[in-house]
């Protein structure tokens, strides 16, 4: 009792509202390392977790034309210096269902701590899944977070993932994203990051257009400071008439930190379109003189950009 | 207010302004002039204090001191500020965030009552962001609510009515007489004599050098009959 009360003041501490944990009319699952805390499924939405030897097996299903109306709340965390959480998620949604997941991942004061999240996710035709996921890792830096994630969405589908880590260290982040989209399915991958000190963030997310009309973005947002490093790879691949997809990365580096952007775009069909931009660099000039025309200082003027970015 | 004395700058080994030479008075709209490339956005940004525009020789004097080695942000909060020709814009940042910024004491209502002095419905635009979604118009307005919501004392606004369409430009003039009656002296550039007009005075530029400077009927007269005739200026 006392981990899980622990557990909803990190996930407040997160920007999480722990109320949620006692509405019945909202599903959510608690998981502090391996041990699982607390769960609730809700009409046409089960939401089970079985503690493994090593790990935690997650299942979500969403029945056929059901809609969600109030998002699935999930909370992982290890709360000790030291620690390892491995979550196996698979999740299905079924035909034409809608279902928003807000996920809250909290490590507050991470020493030697490690945390594996293995996803699969299956859209069918016309569902729609919305996937948001937060971190907050405190400041000492010692975590290591590996999420990869397997998508498949089904005709007419619609999938978008939001991945966020802005406030504290970063560790390391090997994000590993994999999705592909069959006709007019939709695909939008969305991670914003903020590095400092020695983190290591790498984001690989792949998405690959097979289904004729298919649409798919890949947006990444990343800023690292001090001694920080950042990869990110993005690969596009569209194989099918009318798909098309973009790849949008903004990497912004201050003092020793470095960043590389590698998009991986390829066409495969006549009648497919993929396009991509990417900005790596120190804060746009014009920008920062802009905020300093209206008295801020440059340093000011640099996190308020990068604040903007990372919203 | 402000005095710019003998300003030369240096830009890549090339002069981009010779012996710059004007004064501004306290709360009156002066007119700067000049076709294309002549240097009018160099001399907004020499006075700004941006990069790479700092003058090699010469004086730019505010208020009595010497203002040449003051960043772009101290001289902002000496109450100097610029409305740029091409704006940035802003990931992330809402038009009311964006707005507040650098003032002092500004409030919703403040912003409400700029976005209004620019034509905009603050219902449509306060949680707009200051981002690429905005067409060229919308953030030049934007841009000049802002300015509107710090108040400055010393508003340069280069080039306002780029951009804009013509039936806005009567409103755009009018925005500048409403900054000049709130308090602000107004550096107004321009390349559109109509528009340069309502200065007081002016200063033509061509190729970089002060080509005439005085009451703003001479100075517009001799840049219709000297500088628009040719074909170069068109």
């Amino acid at each position: 009792m006392q981990d899980y009360q622990m557990m909803l003041k990190a996930y407040q501490k997160a920007g999480g509202t722990p109320d949620i944990f006692k509405d019945p009319r909202i599903a959510h699952l608690v998981v502090n390392q391996n041990n699982v805390l607390g769960s609730q499924s809700t009409d046409g939405l089960t939401l089970t977790a079985k503690q493994k030897e090593r790990g935690v097996d997650v299942d979500l299903g969403v029945e056929e034309g059901i809609r969600i109306a109030h998002p699935v709340h999930l909370c992982f965390g290890v709360l000790p210096k030291e620690g390892r959480q491995e979550i196996r998620v698979n999740a299905f949604v079924k035909k034409g269902a809608e279902i928003r997941i807000l996920a809250h991942c909290v490590f507050p004061n991470p020493i030697k701590v490690q945390h594996v999240m293995n996803a699969s996710y299956t859209l069918e035709d016309r569902a729609v899944l919305t996937y948001e996921e937060v971190h907050y890792h405190g400041l000492t830096g010692g975590i290591e977070v590996i999420p990869q994630a397997k998508i498949k969405v089904g005709k007419h589908a619609r999938i978008m993932t939001n991945f966020l880590l802005i406030k504290g260290r970063v560790g390391r982040l090997d994000i590993d994203y994999q999705a592909e989209a069959d006709e007019n399915g939709k695909i939008e991958m969305v991670a914003k990051v903020y590095g400092h000190g020695d983190d290591k963030i790498r984001v690989k997310e792949s998405v690959r257009l097979f289904g004729e009309g298919a649409r798919g973005l890949i947006k990444s947002r990343i800023a690292v400071r001090e001694r920080a490093e950042s990869e990110v790879v993005s690969e596009l691949g569209a194989s099918a008439p009318n798909a098309r997809g973009h790849v949008d990365c903004v990497e912004i580096v201050q003092g020793e930190a470095i960043a590389k952007a590698v998009p991986l775009v390829s066409v495969l069909h006549k009648d497919a379109q993929v396009t991509h931009e990417a900005a790596i660099g120190r804060v746009n000039q014009k920008e920062l003189e802009t905020l300093m025309a209206r008295g801020l200082k440059e340093e000011e003027a640099v996190e308020v950009i990068i604040g903007g970015m990372l919203k | 207010m402000l005095k710019i004395e003998n300003v030369n700058i240096k830009k890549d080994d090339r002069i981009i302004l010779r012996e710059i030479d004007f004064k501004v008075s306290s709360q009156e709209i002066y007119g700067i002039l000049g076709p294309n490339g002549a240097g009018k956005s160099s001399l907004a940004y020499a006075i700004m204090g941006c990069n790479g525009y700092r003058p090699n020789e010469g004086k730019i004097i505010f208020d009595g001191k010497v203002i040449n080695s003051l960043p772009i942000w101290e001289r902002a909060r000496l109450g100097i500020t610029l409305a740029w020709q091409q704006e940035a814009r802003f990931e992330g940042i809402t038009v009311e965030d964006y707005l507040l910024l650098g003032t002092k004491g500004a409030d919703r209502a403040d912003v409400e009552g700029a976005l209004q002095n620019v034509l905009l419905d603050p219902k449509d635009y306060l949680k707009r962001k200051v981002d690429k979604t905005l067409s060229g118009g919308e953030r030049k307005r934007i841009e000049l609510a802002a300015i509107f919501t710090m108040k400055p004392r010393l508003a340069i606004l280069d080039e306002p009515d780029s951009g804009i369409d013509i039936l806005a430009l009567d409103r755009i003039i009018e925005f500048v007489c409403n900054l000049r009656d709130g308090g602000s002296t107004v550096i107004l550039i321009t390349h559109r004599a109509d528009v340069a007009r309502i200065a007081e005075r002016a200063a033509l530029i061509g190729e970089g050098s002060l080509v005439k400077e005085g009451p703003c009927q001479e100075v517009v007269e001799y840049f219709e009959n000297r500088c628009l005739v040719c074909p170069q200026f068109r």
